[in-house]
C-alpha cells in the first residue's frame, strides 16, 4: 500500500463501493448512534414526511466514507472532516466513495472527498484535512 | 430563536465505551483492528484503540434550556468536525452544546432557517479534543408547525 504522505496531488485513494443500502444497514446505524429519527427506518413516517420511502441517515454516509482513510492510521490522523449533504440514499442504492488529494501544506494533506449514487450522482460532497506527523 | 445564540448545555461526562465503538464501527463497516483489537491499538502511535472520526455523534451533549427542536422534519444541511486528536478508547470526554448561530434565507422550501449547532468535546484538564459544527435547516413548514 503507498503511504498517504507519499501522495501527489491529483492522485486519489482507491474508491470504496458499498454493497446496496438495506434497511438492516440503518437499523444498526440507528443503534449504535442513538439517531431514531423514523424516516431512516420505518415506511410510514417517510411517507408522512413527503419522502417516497426510507433514507439514510446523511451521518451513516459520512461515517462510511472516513474508512478511506482508515488504512492510513500509522500515518497520522483526520484532523478535519467538513460535509455538505447533497442528495439523499435510499434503500438500495449503492454508495461509491471516493478521495482525491487537492493541496499539500507541510505535514497537512487536503482531501476532496465525495459519495455518489449509482447513477453518479453526488449524496455528499466535503473535505478531509490529514494531518501526518 | 436569534435569542438561543450563545446558548450552551451544561456539560455531559461521557466515556469512549469499547462496546461502543465496537457497535458504532461495525455500522459504519469499517471493522478496522486499530478501532477493535486491543494488541493492535497497544502497538500503535496512539498507545490504545481509537474511535472513527464520525464516533462523537454518539454522545450525550446534555439539553440547551429552552432549545426545543423535535428532530422529525429537520434537515441536516452540514456537519464539520476538528479534531486535535483521534477520541481513545476507554477516555473520558466531557461534552456540551452550544446554539453558535442562527440566521433565515428565502430558498427552495419558503423562508428558512439556519441553526448552527456546535457539540464539542473536552479531557478533564478542559482542553479541547474535538470541536463541531452541525448546520441543520428548518423549512419554512417545519417552522410553522413548530412556532420557531
Amino acid at each position: 500500500m503507498t503511504k498517504i504522505a507519499e501522495l501527489y496531488v491529483g492522485d486519489t485513494l482507491n474508491d470504496i463501493q458499498l454493497d446496496p443500502v438495506s434497511r438492516i444497514d440503518l437499523i444498526k446505524y440507528a443503534g449504535a448512534s442513538g439517531d431514531f429519527n423514523p424516516i431512516h427506518t420505518i415506511d410510514e413516517e417517510a411517507k408522512k414526511a413527503g419522502l417516497p420511502g426510507i433514507i439514510a441517515h446523511g451521518m451513516w454516509t459520512m461515517g462510511n466514507l472516513a474508512k478511506l482513510f482508515t488504512p492510513f492510521y500509522e500515518e497520522g490522523f483526520i484532523q478535519e472532516y467538513a460535509i455538505r449533504f447533497r442528495g439523499m440514499v435510499f434503500l438500495n442504492d449503492v454508495v461509491t466513495l471516493k478521495a482525491e488529494l487537492k493541496e499539500r501544506d507541510g505535514d497537512v494533506l487536503k482531501f476532496d472527498v465525495l459519495a455518489v449514487n449509482q447513477d453518479e450522482k453526488p449524496v455528499l460532497k466535503g473535505q478531509v484535512v490529514y494531518k501526518v506527523a | 430563536m436569534k435569542e438561543m445564540i450563545g446558548k450552551a448545555s451544561t456539560k455531559v461526562k461521557n466515556t469512549v465505551e469499547r462496546g461502543a465503538v465496537k457497535k458504532f464501527a461495525e455500522a459504519v463497516g469499517d471493522m478496522h483492528p486499530i478501532y477493535l483489537d486491543e494488541e493492535v491499538g497497544k502497538q500503535s502511535r496512539f498507545g490504545q484503540n481509537i474511535a472513527p472520526p464520525t464516533f462523537a455523534r454518539v454522545f450525550d451533549y446534555g439539553v440547551i434550556e429552552g432549545l426545543n427542536l423535535p428532530n422529525k422534519g429537520l434537515i441536516h444541511g452540514e456537519q464539520i468536525y476538528q479534531y486535535e486528536r483521534p477520541l481513545l478508547v476507554g477516555e473520558d470526554v466531557y461534552c456540551y452544546a452550544k446554539v453558535s448561530d442562527y440566521y433565515e434565507k428565502a430558498g427552495a422550501m419558503g423562508n428558512m432557517g439556519f441553526i448552527v449547532l456546535e457539540n464539542n468535546g473536552e479531557d478533564k484538564d478542559g482542553n479541547a479534543v474535538f470541536t463541531s459544527k452541525s448546520i441543520v435547516i428548518l423549512s419554512e413548514a417545519y417552522r410553522k408547525v413548530q412556532q420557531v
